[in-house]
């Protein structure tokens, strides 16, 4: 059974790895649930970046040193900052009701599922047990820093894939620019101010601004230069 | 001697459950992409202890990649974020129905 495996190797763990795998495990938990609890994003990215440090303990605990460097580099550096600036530049850090939900069953639906999952990959634990062939192409040399391995591995069995990686990053930069950069062409509702389109110009028809002007999208564009530019055309 | 692999393991699936669990249950779309790097993490736990346990450094290889298909995956998905609202002024996912035939 599992829980004797267990009771036995905690009779032999060290009380320093304990300490720091519980404290670790504990953080990494709490902040998970804050993540799904907490009405406010805001709040919600601030829960994430406790579970990523804690998740960087526990690579640190693995002896993974450069994976615990690059998960606080990258993930609570970059990731989680990329995900505040847009919450604070876009203003959609407003809170979630969780009163008036158009589908009360789904919450319902998503925790049983939730639990099925847990339960799913729990026993699937405990019944297979770590198996495979050990240290395949290259095992871990036991140093104090892994470093040197990973880099090993990157580089000569993974250079294809590490290159790949390459054009992906860049992929998704220009991904990133092409869905988020404005549209200065076609005048979608909210986004009349657009430089190449001046304000006398024949493509924009003045009927069509007092429709587009009009209704909920007006009220939030942003600044009040789209409203002295639609009104210049009017006139 | 180290802490037992299968703590981490326990601790991995509890941590994708509850990624699971956000992601079924809220409706902000900046939440749920939270909940995904919460999963996403809960699988690079998992990898770097299989790669301790098999002692190998193929699953920390692993790892490395994943982390990079992660942070590419959150631009686009900002990206696309960005647009969406500018567009209708909403994140909730319930909103974002005009895709719907």
């Amino acid at each position: 059974m599992m829980s004797v495996n267990f009771l036995a190797a905690v009779a032999h763990v060290a009380v320093p790895d304990a300490v720091t795998f519980a404290v670790a495990a504990v953080v990494v938990v709490l902040g998970a649930i804050g993540v799904v609890a907490t009405k406010s994003p805001i709040h919600g990215a601030l829960c994430l970046v406790g579970t990523l440090i804690g998740v960087a303990v526990l690579f640190l605990e693995e002896q993974a040193d450069f994976l615990a460097a690059v998960q606080v580099i990258v993930y609570a550096g970059a990731i989680v900052v990329l995900f505040l600036f847009v919450m604070m530049l876009m203003g959609v850090d407003r809170e979630e009701s969780f009163k008036d939900d158009p589908m009360k069953v789904q919450r319902v639906v998503g925790i049983i599922v939730g639990a099925c999952v847990l339960a799913g990959v729990l026993i699937l634990a405990n019944v297979q047990w770590v198996t495979g062939a050990h240290s395949a192409n290259a095992p871990l040399t036991g140093r104090v820093s892994n470093v040197n391995d990973l880099a090993n591995s990157v580089f000569t069995v993974y250079l294809l894939p590490f290159e790949a990686t390459a054009a992906l990053l860049i992929t998704a930069v220009v991904g990133a620019v092409l869905l988020a950069r404005r549209r200065s062409v076609v005048p979608l509702v909210g986004m009349t101010e657009s430089p190449e389109v001046p304000p006398g110009s024949p493509e924009v028809s003045p009927t069509e601004l007092p429709g587009d002007d009009g209704g909920s999208v007006a009220e939030v564009a942003p600044g009040g230069e789209d409203k002295d530019q639609n009104e210049v055309v009017s006139q | 001697m180290t802490v037992h692999a299968s703590w981490y393991l326990i601790l991995g699936a509890v941590l994708f459950s509850i990624g699971a669990v956000g992601i079924l249950v809220r409706r902000n779309v900046l939440v749920m992409f939270m909940c995904v790097e919460l999963m996403l993490n809960a699988a690079n736990l998992t990898f770097v202890t299989f790669s301790r346990e098999l002692n190998d450094v193929a699953g920390q290889a692993s790892v490395f990649f994943v982390l990079v298909v992660a942070a590419a995956e959150v631009v686009v998905g900002m990206g696309i974020i960005v647009s969406i609202f500018r567009n209708m002024r909403s994140s909730i996912a319930d909103d974002i129905h005009v895709l719907k035939g």
